[in-house]
């Protein structure tokens, strides 16, 4: 069988559009093609723009012709989490309360990738405004894991990572607040980073937790993930978070290698009820990190096992402040009411908004109301410098931390949609890494038994992406992740 | 940590939210359960500790004081789901 051309990573398919071996358009066509074919089935998107993609497809091709490419990138067909604002094109976070919305504008980040020549195939499914672990809380449907399709593939950006991992398309944007780059990629053999916290531009992102909210590539090969950031890391003056620090040349450190570096594995990282394969691969990827050079060291986290607390604090609150703007004014659904304003906002956001999304604005607005915000919001504020300081001092130690992306492999859909901490708790290795404001990866690193994929993930300094990734390539050169896809 | 039903409609005033009989009762019983889950943290002590609100510091970031055009009204009101002129129209306030 000859490799398709969607088997290609972005950058050897960025090598043959370069080398004209290749059209975007054939790109995106076999992208349209595989969709067709399989999504009916993994259900990652929630809209594709053939159209879109297909005249920006032509566009590129005609750069390439003239020898006037706008980036690396350009003719390389990528989707976006629904949580981008896009210029015309619908744009829901998988509320119903945002059906039919058509954003007039794109996000910096979109236009970035426009500006960089990207055909974007379509809008991909995610849970409710990004509140969920899995994609089964979208409020249209949920997506299936192409591994096994009776399992989820994480989330929230669930659809992202189920397109990448189906090669429904070459890369993929999402947004990861506690894990939902990271969770999803290690559930679907795919490569997903969460950058510092602002490295990338929010503006025109949808808001969940603006402390804590970050976007991210996910993608099948590390090197993949680096030259997608790369596009994407720009300081951003219409975002106050924006970070100006000077952005690396990820791509050009990349091959270096781990020797000499000092990694910690954190004991807090390995508890009781996790599952011993991950537990095994994981255990199994440090040492051969430390077979490449590196010097694996026992570090403490010890505030770990507040973290899921403190999150399940600040998250919420900070949801219910930024979901306030959901009032069926100015965009969005609008329930009709007898009885004036006030009823119409009550009854727009009862049947606007999912069951998890109402229970997270009930939870972040007690945990905010008179009287028990000392209690509850501001502890939890205290609790989160302490995470944070936990890093600070590891990092005094080791260069980068190793841990299990996700304490299991994809469970069952369905399985923990009954008992929301039990879902909760699918985010407790990825939450800690949101809280103190430091990039992590996930990078695949094995399979169960039963065929499942298994995540490793790296933590880092604050804006020291260019190690993590080195890190992750150093592993991944000696497997083939990439190399291996589901059956569909 | 127990909610009563009072408790459960005083939030879901303040945050807008019309809830159905079995929701109040549902809600009641996963929040009362969360809250629970987070009374940990009373555990940790946290005298002296500053709160964080942004992990990573950011000053200075207050761009010139320069106008540049914004959005042209039509298209901001392109999703609104009633308007009048270049206004978004909601239903009557004041009789």
């Amino acid at each position: 069988m000859t490799p398709e051309i969607i088997d290609l990573s972005m950058l050897e398919l960025s090598a043959k559009l370069a080398r004209r071996e290749v059209s975007s358009v054939e790109a995106t066509r076999d992208c349209l093609g595989r969709i067709e074919r399989v999504d009916a089935k993994v259900r990652a998107f929630l809209r594709v723009d053939a159209k879109g993609a297909l005249a920006a497809a032509e566009a590129s091709d005609a750069r390439r012709k003239a020898n006037a490419p706008l980036s690396p990138l350009d003719g390389v067909p990528i989707a976006l989490k629904d949580i981008f604002l896009t210029e015309g094109v619908e744009t829901t976070a998988g509320s119903r309360i945002l059906a039919g919305f058509i954003p007039p504008y794109d996000a910096t980040v979109v236009a970035l990738l426009k500006g960089a020549g990207l055909p974007i195939v379509g809008k991909a499914n995610q849970d409710e405004f990004a509140m969920g672990s899995s994609t089964e809380l979208s409020a249209f449907f949920p997506t299936h894991n192409p591994w096994d399709l009776t399992r989820a593939p994480g989330g929230s950006s669930g659809g992202s990572a189920a397109a990448v991992a189906s090669r429904e398309v070459f890369g993929a944007l999402g947004t990861d607040t506690g894990g939902s780059i990271r969770q999803p990629a290690a559930l679907t053999n795919t490569v997903g980073i969460k950058p510092t916290y602002g490295r990338v531009s929010r503006y025109g992102v949808i808001a969940f937790a603006s402390s804590l909210d970050q976007v991210g590539p996910i993608t099948r090969t590390v090197a993949d993930a680096a030259a997608l950031l790369q596009a994407i890391a720009v300081h951003d003056p219409r975002d106050s978070t924006s970070s100006t620090e000077s952005v690396p040349d990820y791509l050009s450190g990349l091959e270096g290698g781990v020797a000499g570096m000092k990694l910690g594995v954190p004991r807090e990282y390995f508890v009781p009820g996790m599952d011993p394969e991950v537990e095994q691969a994981v255990r199994s990827a440090a040492a051969e990190l430390e077979k490449l050079g590196a010097k694996i060291i026992d570090v403490s986290l010890p505030h770990t096992r507040f973290a899921l607390a403190t999150y399940y604090l600040i998250a919420p609150a900070e949801a219910s402040s930024n979901l306030a703007r959901y009032d069926g004014v100015r965009y969005g659904f609008r329930a009709l009411a007898a009885g004036g304003l006030r009823e119409m906002y009550f009854q727009t956001r009862a049947a606007g908004f999912g069951p998890e999304v109402k229970r997270r604005i009930m939870l972040g607005t007690y945990a905010l109301s008179a009287g028990y915000y000392d209690a509850y919001y501001l502890k939890a504020q205290k609790v989160r410098t302490l995470i944070r300081r936990d890093f600070l001092t590891a990092f005094e130690q080791v260069d980068a931390i190793l841990s299990p992306t996700s304490p299991v492999t994809a469970f069952k859909l369905g399985e923990k949609l009954e008992d929301p901490l039990a879902m909760y708790l699918m985010d407790i290795f990825t939450l800690p890494c949101n809280l103190a404001g430091i990039p992590g990866m996930s990078v695949p690193c094995g399979f169960s038994k039963a065929g499942l994929p298994i995540g490793l993930q790296i933590l880092g300094r604050h804006f020291d992406e260019a190690r993590v990734l080195r890190i992750g390539r150093a592993f991944e050169r000696d497997h083939d992740f990439a190399g291996r896809a589901p059956k569909l | 940590m127990k909610l009563s039903l009072d408790e459960v409609r005083h939030v879901a005033a303040l945050a807008r939210l019309s809830l159905t009989a079995e929701e109040e009762e549902r809600y009641r019983h996963q929040l009362s359960a969360i809250l629970e889950a987070m009374e940990q943290l009373k555990a940790v002590s946290t005298e002296n500790v500053e709160p964080t609100s942004h992990a990573i510091a950011v000053e200075g970031l207050l761009r010139e004081d320069i106008v540049v055009p914004s959005m042209d009204p039509q298209k901001a009101l392109a999703n609104a789901p009633a308007k009048v002129g270049t206004s978004f129209a909601v239903p009557k306030i004041i009789e």
